[in-house]
């Protein structure tokens, strides 16, 4: 038994080789520019939204009359204010720690629902016909559809908006979950986990999840953008963040009537939703290539 | 050799497909003491991956055993509920696979995966679990186990691999290690030592080892005794002297001869005509009748019992039956 399959010293340095997966990933991403471009945009957001008190000089919701409509590049409102005169700046700023947060829950929500949904159809084929039925039934409405009438039933707010596009997430996201669990279940090793004694569920969340991360991982990034834009949507018609929350869609939705007097306070919010929603989408297509260029969701 | 702990009794497993019901395993007997190792041989497909899989309990969903029953210690484990069997698993009886890529988690560390069954069966916390797992890996012959254990699958060679196996399956000093080819998908240098090694653990845990293999070369150098099978039946059991030297069934003369022989020039590789029958085929008389040179009219229409060669050695073949 002294002869060994390999040198006893070859890669027992752990330290080179244990960041490697999320090294190589990280390198593949940065690869390619666009997803560089878009990650760039991320983080000067979560910037924003972070230290938003600290980059803007007024309250967002202040109004003041005197400086009703003052185009771009006035004194004081380098983004102009609005009819009511409050600054544009302080409230696309604001607005992004919004769209982050209720994006942020929504697809934590989603996911979570999700990832369990697709877990038990992927893994117990008895409970397969069910679930994946029911996801059917979430799919037949329209996404904006179904969003608007669970925030009918649940009354108008951003939570509200969150906890539907949560919903509208799930149906997807069990999908791509269930299609990675039954081609993971069929692994040697999770019959290798079975022979040992380990329970239905331990092999689900602690040996299936795990390999299964990587199209999930894709899924979230490209669901924020989804769910920063249905909730842009959703505020644009006034199912939303209501007045005077400084939400995007909900400042497009009052810019509109001044389009012709002040177009900057229907275009800066937009600009803002279209960044943010590219970069959240060339990131996801990144991270797809990177993790696995044969991929595909 | 010590006390019968496994026995297996015309055990019957059953898979329903399209066809319907469609039996795999057909009124198979055998038993394993402790201390010994058993070698089931035959062909790809003729039902010894499933005999095995039958007593682990760890069928698939469409596979049943229909009858028969099958003895741990002399305790009944056939008819488990789910819960109680999954107790056995890992801690009783344990299995290891012929994949040793495949076998292990690529995203989940060495250290993680051995900790599994001893903090899952032996309620170890994970501090206790590493410090033994360390232990285990040294145990199967793996250097510098401490660094090894926090690696991942994919930093082992395959060797490497079918060792931390080895280790992860014995972990919990199981009574019967089932070793389903554990040698296939390896370099043959490399399966002589993981051979050696399970030989080696066998003899200082005195386990019963079920070997599945369909190398000749590998019955020869773990087994104590044989057990050939084919298409779902058993053929020829007895002492691995007996199957060597004196093998009784044309089968397993077939497959003696379909190994190379360097040492003797004449020696020709003799292959068995034909292939395995589907599960759906209906034989009549003798299941291996069809391939067999020597067949007869009572091979063709009747099933042949089971002779006695030797109180070890049994065998079932009308050309037994005629000598005797």
């Amino acid at each position: 038994m002294a002869e060994l399959a390999t040198a006893p010293g070859a890669g027992v340095n752990k330290e080179i080789k244990r960041e490697r997966t999320f090294v190589v990933t990280m390198k593949r991403l940065l690869k390619n520019k666009l997803a560089v471009a878009g990650l760039i945009i991320i983080i000067l957001q979560i910037g924003m939204a972070i230290f938003a008190p600290l980059i803007t000089f007024h309250d967002p919701v202040k109004q003041d009359i005197n400086a009703s409509e003052l185009p771009v590049f006035s004194e004081n409102h380098w983004l102009g204010t609005d009819n009511y005169g409050r600054d544009v700046w302080s409230r696309i700023v604001y607005g992004a720690r919004i769209s982050l947060v209720v994006g942020l829950i929504a697809v934590t929500l989603g996911l979570i629902g999700g990832t369990i949904l697709g877990m038990l159809g992927g893994y117990y084929k008895k409970l397969d016909g069910i679930i994946m039925r029911i996801v059917d039934l979430l799919f037949s409405f329209p996404g904006i559809l179904l969003a608007m009438l669970i925030i009918a039933i649940l009354g108008t707010s951003l939570v509200n908006v969150a906890i539907a596009i949560s919903i509208w997430s799930i149906p997807t996201c069990a999908r791509i979950v269930r299609g990675s669990v039954l081609s993971i279940k069929e692994k040697e090793y999770v019959m290798a986990m079975k022979s040992l004694g380990a329970s239905d569920l331990r092999i689900m969340f602690k040996h299936i999840l795990p390999n299964a991360f990587a199209p999930i991982i894709v899924f979230a990034t490209m669901r924020m953008a989804t769910a920063i834009l249905s909730t842009a949507s959703l505020s644009y018609l006034g199912l939303g963040a209501q007045p005077p929350t400084p939400e995007w869609g909900a400042m497009i939705s009052q810019g509109q009537a001044f389009m012709w007097s002040s177009p900057h306070l229907t275009i800066i919010p937009g600009i803002a939703i279209m960044l943010t929603v590219f970069a959240f989408n060339v990131v996801g297509d990144g991270l797809r290539d990177a993790i696995d260029p044969n991929m595909d969701i | 050799m010590g006390e019968t702990l496994l026995e297996v009794k015309n055990i019957v497993t059953e898979f329903r497909t399209a066809d319907g019901q469609l039996p795999a395993v057909r009124d198979v007997s055998f038993s394993l003491k402790k201390g010994e190792t058993l070698c089931i041989v035959g062909e790809s497909g003729c039902g010894k991956s499933i005999t095995s899989l039958s007593v682990i309990g760890l069928l698939p969903s469409n596979g049943k055993i229909t009858s028969g029953e099958i003895l741990y210690e002399g305790a009944p484990i056939h008819n488990l509920p789910a819960e109680k069997m999954r107790q056995i698993r890992g801690n009783k009886i344990s299995m290891i696979f012929q994949e040793p890529m495949t076998a292990l988690n690529p995203v989940l560390t060495i250290g993680f995966q051995i900790r599994e069954p001893l903090m899952l069966h032996h309620k170890l916390s994970k501090s206790e679990a590493t410090k033994q797992g360390i232990e285990l890996l040294k145990q199967v012959g793996i250097p510098y186990p401490e660094k090894r254990i926090d690696q991942y699958p994919h930093e082992l060679s395959g060797g490497m691999r079918q060792r931390v196996m080895i280790a992860i399956a014995l972990s919990c000093n199981p009574g019967l290690l089932i070793a389903d080819e554990p040698t296939t998908a390896l370099d043959v240098t490399i399966q002589a030592q993981i051979l050696d090694l399970i030989n080696d653990l066998k003899d200082k845990l005195n386990m019963g080892v079920m070997m599945i293999t369909h190398d000749m070369g590998v019955v020869a150098e773990v087994a104590d005794r044989v057990m050939v099978m084919y298409a779902g039946k058993k053929v020829e059991e007895g002492l691995v002297e007996e199957i060597f030297n004196n093998p009784k069934h044309p089968y397993t003369i077939g497959l003696l001869n379909s190994v190379p022989n360097v040492d003797d020039p004449d020696f020709e590789l003799e292959p068995i005509p034909g292939s395995l029958p589907s599960l759906n085929e209906q034989i009549t008389g003798c299941r291996f009748h069809a391939r067999c040179k020597f067949a007869s009219d009572i091979c063709r229409n009747k099933e042949p019992q089971v002779v006695s060669v030797s109180d070890t050695h049994k065998v079932s073949c009308w050309l037994e039956t005629e000598v005797h």
